[in-house]
């Protein structure tokens, strides 16, 4: 099966279509998803500054991790089920999003940052631990997340606006190669 | 007091225009107003949750307070300096919304409240002997930036 016809199917199934008719679950769940953007962001941020030493650089990083993180955990959790309700909402259109296809994208990016961080960078942590400004590795990782978060909010943003929508052409050949858009074909 | 004249005045700026006019300005704009907002969630948070007895507990609420001080102006600059072309361009429909009333309401009282109360109670160590008094201060920053954060994203749905 292919993933359009997979979210083809999904789309026809009667909880998306619920979800998608709902008068107020989707902005309910929208919201959720944002407000908890605080949350996870902004703990990922302070952990990132602390990475840096751009903030509180008397407090070791072990403490950060053992503290923090954990919020963020929680925020993410959050965030994966608003957000997998929210393409569930509307899965066709979602799917051909150049904007939701370039967040999976960065996320998978963040992912292998969070891979590399915890399993190359982290297990040397006593080294560093209580440097104001850890080694330039540690502050490496801490920027790359920062920077990939802050694209993933941008294109999640992104996601609502149409411009480079399916059943808006014509549009340039590599939009639709992007989106695995047909035009004629498809009317998503 | 009629408000109108005002808002249709914001309404007519050439920031309003421009972005009202422009298929992408708005959007970009938002998108920076939401980065910021996490990070100011993050500022926030850090004092909050050690108020509650949580997060960072063995640092002083002083320490934490001044140290995540400046990127909580910081974020706070960038949001009014976004979020206030986004209201230009919409001026007329914030008007006769409610979502931004209550945003800004609570915008006012929470900034007002997170450096007079706030500001104290984490300079001054006040919540250590009492535990209760820390727990009731976030429990009020917290619940008026959620009063901000609710009529931000409903103002879009208005």
């Amino acid at each position: 099966m292919s993933l359009l016809a997979f979210f083809e199917q999904l789309a026809e199934s009667s909880w998306s279509v619920e979800l998608h008719e709902s008068q107020y679950a989707y902005s309910i769940i929208e919201s959720i998803h944002v407000w908890t953007l605080c949350l996870f962001f902004g703990t990922v941020a302070m952990v990132d500054l602390r990475l840096l030493g751009w903030i509180m650089p008397g407090v070791p990083v072990s403490e950060f991790a053992r503290r923090v993180l954990p919020w963020t955990i929680a925020g993410f959790i959050i965030l994966v089920i608003t957000g997998t309700l929210l393409v569930f909402a509307i899965p066709v259109r979602t799917y051909q999003s150049i904007f939701f296809r370039g967040k999976m994208l960065l996320l998978v990016l963040a992912g292998l940052n969070v891979w590399f961080f915890h399993s190359r960078v982290y297990p040397s942590f006593a080294k560093w631990d209580v440097d104001a400004v850890p080694p330039r590795t540690v502050r490496v990782a801490g920027a790359v997340s920062l920077v990939l978060w802050s694209c993933i909010i941008f294109s999640g943003r992104m996601i609502a606006y149409n411009w480079f929508d399916c059943d808006r052409q014509p549009q340039p050949a590599i939009v639709n190669f992007l989106t695995s858009c047909v035009p004629n074909d498809s009317g998503h | 007091m009629d408000l109108l004249p005002f808002f249709q005045w914001c309404y007519e700026t050439p920031i309003g225009e421009a972005i009202r006019n422009s298929n992408w300005l708005f959007a970009v704009i938002e998108a920076v107003h939401l980065v910021s907002l996490g990070l100011l969630g993050g500022a926030v948070l850090m004092v909050d949750l050690r108020l509650l007895g949580v997060g960072l507990r063995k640092q002083p609420t002083a320490q934490l307070w001044a140290a995540t001080l400046p990127w909580l102006l910081g974020s706070v600059i960038v949001l009014f300096m976004s979020g206030i072309p986004l209201f230009l361009s919409e001026a007329i429909k914030c008007l006769y919304s409610f979502p931004f009333w209550v945003k800004m309401t609570s915008l006012f009282l929470v900034l007002l409240f997170t450096f007079t109360i706030r500001r104290r109670v984490a300079q001054t160590g006040l919540a250590s002997d009492r535990p209760l008094l820390g727990r009731l201060t976030a429990v009020i920053s917290l619940s008026l930036w959620f009063g901000v954060a609710w009529g931000g994203r409903w103002i879009g749905y208005s």
